[in-house]
């Protein structure tokens, strides 16, 4: 399970996050919904040790990743598939997989698997990442991800200006990551994005937690997502 | 004897000044594309290789070889760990902010200059060379016979001059296949592609960065170590690498390695060549008149990467 227990966070002496908690068990999906600037991303760095702490604590499975260095934060089990993918470009494939198998001390087993969940990555193997289309560096950016084992994985908006596709293709394997018990923090702008996969569902404000519902609650009635978010 | 000879004799003795120069200014490239500091202190981690080259041959009896080759390994690595106790005590301290590093970096040279005249002393003092045997070469004339090999007075180099141009073009095949086929060098290059992602993918960027700041430095070091049997070890030596190393990085473009050494190339034979049939102010005004013309036409210099 991920916690973020009264997380305060920001950049410099800019507060953006207040008191933020969430928590996200394993086999679930937890999608953080909120407007431009509300502080998804922030909370994601925040997790990810990449940002310093103002307040409060992040745990996974009982134990205080916000204590640790940052690189040791991956170790612990987070993978983190950030927004604009943001791969290692000049890379190649390979390359920007054995850097995640690393991550997580995972062996070439791991790799297989990921490959996988990913064929398009296999025949994409000594490319280099800045070569492949939007698409196939969203897919591997989400494998290198996958490559750490990691036991509770961020996706910062995965489906961002992909064709339908391949938006297909990612959502396959974010519900399969979460039959496989892996804890899924997901931050999206646009409710439509998420509904069909999401369990809960919280809203973001200006760094504030506003509420968490349930998902079936909100395809039930679109309304809700209106009052929050105003869109 | 006509102008030909001339220009190998030129090209020869700016062949030795780009070898060095391209060590030098990969580290410098090395420490900017990784680490994005700029460091000042970089000419004066040469001049202390070159100081402590002279330490070590001084101190070790014997044939002169013997003392050059323990300041070879020497010299690169206690510069190589001042470099690093500068990184971790300074500029970790300072977040690598590119402004600061630079004031950081000044205060360096200065205390790292002044340490050497205190200790050192402000003699230029030479390394005897571990072997030095003079080759006179051929050229071609057209005569009455004609053509034929002549041996034109004064057209020579040493073996040692051919060792160091030799030295230099191994250690960067070195540099080379430790950024393209290392585990090490592949966490240098992501962390130079996206330092954030790096450290959300467990790479160390603390001891990375720690590394190739002794790295850089440990290359400057080197290339002082190679050159100072021709040049004499002195505690202001440092000025002309640093200058040449920021012209040949600039142009060569900020941080693209084959960039460096190309530009090197290019810079040190212009200057050998310049140096022999006009003057050296000569040719370092028109190598920083260079440096201006790409800046304003190329500023991402000629192999470098316009930033996204």
């Amino acid at each position: 399970m991920l916690e973020l227990d009264a997380v305060s966070a920001g950049y410099g002496r800019a507060q953006v996050l207040r008191q933020v908690s969430l928590r996200v068990a394993a086999g679930e999906i937890l999608c953080l919904l909120g407007r431009n600037g509300a502080g998804k991303t922030t909370a994601m760095k925040a997790i990810m040790g990449l940002l310093p702490l103002m307040g409060g604590a992040v745990r996974l499975d009982g134990i205080e990743v916000s204590r640790l260095p940052a690189h040791h934060v991956p170790k612990a089990g987070i993978g983190y598939v950030p927004q604009g993918r943001r791969l290692f470009a000049g890379l190649t494939v390979a390359q920007n997989l054995e850097i995640g198998l690393r991550a997580g001390g995972a062996d070439a087993t791991t790799l297989e698997e990921v490959l996988a969940l990913f064929p398009r990555l296999g025949d994409r193997f000594r490319q280099r990442a800045q070569t492949l289309s939007g698409g196939e560096q969203q897919m591997l950016a989400t494998a290198r991800a996958l490559c750490l084992r990691p036991r509770a994985l961020l996706l910062d908006e995965p489906t961002e200006g992909l064709q339908p596709s391949m938006i297909e293709a990612i959502r396959d394997v974010i519900i399969r990551m979460r039959a496989a018990g892996v804890a899924v923090l997901m931050v999206e702008q646009r409710v439509d994005a998420v509904l069909p996969v999401a369990d809960r569902v919280t809203f973001l404000e200006t760094g504030c937690v506003t509420e968490t519902l349930p998902a079936e609650t909100l395809r039930a009635d679109h309304g809700i997502v209106e009052r929050y978010i105003g869109v | 004897m006509e102008i030909g000879p001339y220009i190998m004799l030129a090209s020869l003795e700016g062949a030795v000044t780009a070898a060095v120069l391209a060590l030098t200014a990969c580290g410098l490239s090395l420490v900017f594309g990784v680490m994005r500091v700029v460091n000042i202190a970089h000419g004066e981690f040469f001049m202390l290789g070159a100081v402590i080259a002279w330490w070590v041959a001084q101190g070790i009896a014997g044939h002169p070889a013997l003392g050059f080759a323990a300041a070879l390994v020497v010299a690169p690595v206690v510069v190589g760990a001042v470099a690093v106790a500068a990184d971790v005590t300074i500029l970790r301290h300072l977040d690598y902010d590119p402004e600061r590093t630079i004031v950081a970096t000044i205060g360096l040279l200065y205390i790292i200059q002044q340490l050497t005249l205190m200790t050192y002393g402000p003699e230029a003092r030479p390394v005897q060379a571990p072997f030095s045997t003079r080759i006179a070469l051929p050229w071609l004339e057209h005569g009455p016979e004609g053509w034929q090999v002549i041996w034109p007075w004064g057209l020579g180099t040493t073996t040692y001059k051919l060792a160091v141009i030799g030295a230099a073009v191994a250690v960067l095949l070195g540099v080379w296949a430790l950024m393209a086929r290392t585990r090490i060098g592949l966490l240098m290059r992501a962390t130079q592609m996206d330092r954030e992602m790096a450290l959300a993918f467990a790479i160390p960027v603390e001891r990375v960065y720690a590394l190739v700041f002794g790295l850089g430095a440990g290359l400057a070091a080197l290339a002082a170590v190679l050159i100072v049997p021709i040049q004499q070890a002195h505690y202001l030596m440092g000025g002309d690498p640093l200058l040449l190393s920021f012209v040949v990085v600039i142009i060569g473009g900020l941080g693209s390695l084959p960039g460096t050494v190309l530009a090197a190339v290019l810079i040190g034979l212009s200057d050998g060549i310049i140096s022999v049939f006009f003057s050296p102010t000569l040719a370092k005004i028109l190598a920083t008149l260079l440096v201006g013309l790409v800046l304003v036409f190329r500023p991402q210099g000629l192999f470098g990467v316009r930033a996204p």
